[in-house]
């Protein structure tokens, strides 16, 4: 794609554009006297462009910074450095007052059915509490209105004035969902929503966002470690490792074409229910560790754990960037990409 | 470990230098005129303002706050307003009568809360713990100065008026003396400190161990076959020595600062009599340095629990 | 993406056929439940029904002297004293007897419970009130505001607080006000800490970060958010506090530094009756048993209060059947 057609794109229907976003955390020390501080490098340089319509996955594994960056996408972390842009505005140093407005326009639903509820509070006033924020409706209006959401998001809308410690982990994920929707927003940020959730129920909770964002036009940004549930609900997929993107593609391009290895692997560890379709040498297990997000390894932030590795890896950063006969969605961060069908594991032969 | 220390000495001297101020703050801003006191009611300007020469007084305030700190940082506390003593020599005839009641009281209050509060927790719902959660409640409820009333009333009184003479209803023997006569005087000021205390040792050692015995591993010990009484004393006093030494090192440094309404029921010449005493006779310098000296005692004792606390800690996470 | 089709939402427990229970279903909160607890427990309804009488006693007491037609200071030089000067003891004139200038001990005693309960009440109130306070903001703000509300309470928790308060007593003057704050000061601190530990964890807890990205203010989600859920512990802590400062103002009477005669406490009645117990033993039992009364039952009901909002937890007072 040449850059005018991605621009000319942009500004056609890019909802959420992130540019180079980092977020690096202090590590508490217990020096007495200050010395150099150390930082987690949570988020380091994520550009991505989230389409107005659109579900996006985001996978990883934990700790890849994946909740740190739908944390700095709704500014509940302030960026190190780097831009968020809203709608073409750029959001990301916005003050308390002037970030209001965008409240409303970007939600999010948590992944801890039991934590993102106050349990002291009843559902009625939870899922009223956005009207209140925002100085909409007053007493029986308000009423009205959340009794709305509840039927909306498939809850009894008598529960009202019950208390969340007597909901179900997925009757909670509504109330959640109901608290989101309120203000009408365009952009939801679902961090995990299902995660926590029994199997049974999570296709329904799935299933339920699928219905709101057709009556709704919502847009998603959807963080799974799940593989299975990300391809079921995403038109395109981003893949994350350590604080970076490393692949971003189409969801069947993706699943079909992965060009990085840390992708192929992911790919490679969801059960397929077709056995025909299970290759054996597919089958790739990642060794060691995920590196210390704190010291991450030089060049390639993979290449300690990757299979096909080579000394230039270890010295330069892959840029993100759309292979040679690729399509122009699809986009990998790697020197050595995979190519169609090519086992993970280079021979010998072929690595010298 | 060496940092934290650092740190919690830093600490303690900023918290010493905070009291010292403040106190000094206190006695300068107070709408009330020493010299004038001093001098008696007779008293003409001249002599008034000699008594504050004398004193050094009329010096600007910073320019005697900082004598004061500068002295006290080398022990000197200055000299009493009303007795012709050095602050610190008034502070040593009261301190071995302020560290003998809070000693022998320390001792005995540790034995009886945590001995019965163990026996409390091995026999949830008994009639034992009946009784100690009773007694518990009883004297963790009582003021101290209303129990030393009732045992003056009961055991010295009582007794003494049908001609048994085993307790003094005041005053004090050095135990270099004659340590018989330091006990018996000090037996019931031991005992009214020490069952007042107490009660808050049977409560932490019986919850703590409560607790304990409910959790999972200590079920697991039982199930391998550990005898019951290896598994309360192994596992249940570990968990349950922590809050009792917290405890401990407050009650105790607090107490040696003056244990001023025992002293004051009893009519021990302690440190606690002294800061009534002087305070009556607004003895500046002896009430600023026994002020000082309480919250150094404080301070001080907070650092060992916060020492042997980590020992403790590093013992636990070995095992 | 597929659409459900309607049938397959999960259950939401009701069927909607049923219109008539629109408002009927009430949740029973973590606040319900206690009360439910605490009205079922023997021992709080006990304790309660004490405290409530002394309160009674406290309010209606210039009523009651009225009655007897005895005030709390009136000197009954005749009847109230043998002819040798002796104070008489219980009876039906005088039903706690007289003290030593021929005062009604029962009328002074229910003049005293006036002070100690609301010194008691008013000093652990403010106590608890400040404590909340800054102990809010410390956990929710951390950082440089938590570093120095952390410090300023640790310098409070390690002040000799007794020796600290007579000195600053003696400075100011005594009186009721002068303790009540000297109490408050320090007792809030125990309770900042307790409350900033509390938020600590609280403030990680999902609902908060919910609440942030629907644009609350800091001060919504500290007092609507947050403060309900460190709610529990606080009350706890407060019945508890009474009985603290109940003794405090007490002792602070007794060594005369507190609430002056003729003004009638329990600690100042027991300071002047310590001189006569060989020949009045009521004029130091009955301020003192109104004094251990009083503060076994705040201790009886704190623990029952504990009791209720931890019913896991185990009582300290009170060894309960299973």
């Amino acid at each position: 794609m040449t850059e005018e057609a991605r621009t000319g794109r942009t500004q056609r229907d890019t909802l959420l554009q992130l540019v180079d976003v980092v977020k690096h955390f202090p590590v508490p020390s217990d020096r007495l006297f200050g010395g150099k501080r150390e930082h987690v490098h949570a988020v380091d340089g994520v550009s991505l462009d989230v389409r107005r319509g659109e579900t996006i996955g985001l996978v990883g594994e934990s700790g890849c910074g994946k909740s740190t960056l739908a944390r700095c996408i709704t500014r509940l972390h302030d960026v190190t450095s780097g831009t968020v842009s809203f709608d073409g505005r750029n959001i990301s140093d916005l003050s308390v007052s002037q970030l209001k407005p965008y409240r409303r326009k970007m939600q999010m639903v948590f992944q801890d059915p039991y934590g993102s509820l106050n349990p002291r509070r009843r559902v009625g006033s939870i899922i009223g509490d956005p009207f209140a924020i925002h100085g909409m409706g007053k007493g029986a209006d308000r009423k009205t209105k959340v009794q709305e959401l509840m039927e909306l998001v498939g809850l009894n809308p008598e529960h009202y004035n019950r208390f969340p410690a007597e909901f179900s982990g997925g009757q909670r994920q509504r109330i959640g969902l109901a608290r989101a929707l309120a203000l009408r927003p365009e952009l939801v940020v679902c961090d995990e929503p299902v995660s926590a959730l029994d199997v049974s129920i999570q296709a329904q909770i799935i299933n339920l966002l699928a219905d709101l964002q057709g009556k709704l036009g919502l847009t998603y940004i959807f963080i799974a470690h799940d593989l299975s549930v990300v391809r079921h609900v995403s038109d395109r997929i981003a893949v994350m490792y350590l604080g970076r993107i490393v692949e971003v593609a189409d969801t069947e391009e993706l699943f079909a074409r992965p060009r990085h290895p840390y992708t192929k692997a992911l790919l490679s560890a969801v059960p397929t229910p077709d056995p025909d379709l299970v290759n054996e040498r597919d089958q790739i297990i990642l060794s060691g560790d995920v590196p210390s997000p704190i010291r991450p390894p030089s060049g390639c932030r993979f290449h300690p754990r990757c299979p096909r590795a080579q000394s230039r890896c270890t010295t330069e950063d892959p840029v993100l960037n759309v292979k040679d006969g690729d399509v122009s969605d699809h986009a990998a961060a790697c020197h050595f990409p995979v190519a169609d069908g090519e086992p993970l594991v280079m021979s010998q032969k072929e690595a010298l | 470990m060496l940092r934290f220390l650092v740190r919690r000495v830093i600490f303690g001297v900023v918290v010493l230098w905070i009291v010292a101020t403040v106190v000094f703050a206190m006695y300068f801003i107070a709408p009330h005129d020493v010299a004038r006191t001093l001098a008696g009611r007779q008293a003409n300007a001249e002599t008034v303002a000699a008594i504050r020469h004398n004193l050094g007084l009329d010096r600007p305030i910073l320019s005697q706050y900082g004598s004061f700190l500068w002295k006290a940082l080398h022990g000197n506390l200055g000299y009493s307003y009303s007795n012709s003593e050095s602050v610190t020599s008034l502070i040593g005839h009261g301190l071995p009568v302020t560290v003998s009641l809070v000693v022998g009281g320390a001792l005995l209050w540790l034995v009886l809360g945590v001995t019965t509060g163990v026996l409390a927790a091995t026999r949830p719902r008994s009639v034992v713990d009946r009784t100690t959660t009773g007694f518990a409640l009883f004297f963790y409820s009582m003021p101290t100065f209303l129990l030393g009333e009732v045992l003056l009333l009961l055991l010295f009184f009582r007794l003494h008026l049908v001609g048994i003479d085993w307790f003094p209803g005041a005053g004090f023997v050095p135990f270099s003396e004659n340590p018989l006569q330091w006990a018996r005087y000090l037996i019931l000021p031991w005992l009214t400190i020490a069952l007042v205390t107490a009660a808050t040792y049977i409560r932490l050692t019986r919850g703590s161990m409560l607790e304990v015995m409910g959790e999972d591993y200590i079920r697991t010990a039982r199930a391998k076959g550990l005898r019951k009484r290896r598994v309360i004393y192994r596992h249940g006093l570990r968990a349950a020595i922590t809050p009792v030494l917290t405890q401990f090192g407050i009650d105790v440094g607090t107490l040696l600062g003056g244990a001023i309404v025992t002293e004051n029921v009893f009519g021990l010449p302690g440190l606690g009599q002294l800061v009534i005493s002087s305070l009556a006779k607004q003895d500046l310098p002896t009430v600023i340095g026994l002020v000082l000296l309480a919250s150094a005692f404080v301070v001080v004792a907070n650092i060992i629990v916060d020492i042997l606390y980590s020992v403790l800690d590093a013992r636990v996470r070995l095992s | 993406m597929t659409v459900t089709p309607p049938d397959q939402i999960e259950s939401t427990g009701l069927s909607s056929t049923l219109p008539a229970a629109v408002e009927a279903i009430e949740g029973r909160g973590p606040w319900l439940l206690a009360w439910a607890r605490l009205r079922r427990d023997k021992v709080a309804v006990g304790s309660s029904v004490v405290i409530l009488g002394i309160i009674l006693l406290a309010l209606f007491a210039p009523w009651v002297a009225h009655l007897v037609g005895h005030g709390p200071n009136t000197q009954f030089r005749t009847t109230g004293l043998s002819p040798d000067g002796i104070p008489v003891g219980p009876g039906s004139t005088f039903l706690f007897g007289t003290d030593d200038l021929g005062r009604d001990v029962f009328i002074r005693v229910i003049y005293g419970a006036r002070i100690s309960l609301l010194a008691g009440a008013v000093s652990a109130g403010l106590a608890v009130a400040v404590g909340v306070i800054i102990g809010l903001a410390a956990g929710y703000f951390g950082g440089a505001v938590d570093g120095v509300l952390s410090r300023f309470m640790d310098v409070v928790l390690s002040l000799p607080y007794l020796v600290f308060a007579i000195a600053l007593v003696s400075l100011l003057g005594p009186s009721l006000a002068i303790s009540v704050a000297v109490i408050a000061f320090f007792s809030w601190a125990s309770v900042g800490r307790i409350v900033r530990g509390q938020v600590l964890s609280i403030k990680e807890k999902e609902f908060v970060e919910a609440a942030r990205s629907l644009g609350a203010s800091h001060l919504r989600i500290m007092f609507i958010d947050i403060l309900p859920n460190v709610l529990a512990p606080t009350i706890v802590y407060a019945t508890m506090l009474i009985p603290l400062s109940i003794v405090f103002e007490a002792t602070l009477s007794f060594l005369g530094i507190g609430v002056l005669p003729p003004t009638a406490t329990w600690g100042n009645m027991l300071s002047e009756s310590i001189a006569y117990y060989k020949v009045a033993w009521w004029f130091v039992a009955f301020p003192g048993l109104a004094l251990l009364i009083t503060t076994m039952a705040f201790n009886l009901l704190g623990d029952c209060v504990r009791d209720a909002f931890d019913p896991r937890g185990n009582r300290l007072f009170v060894a309960t059947e299973e």
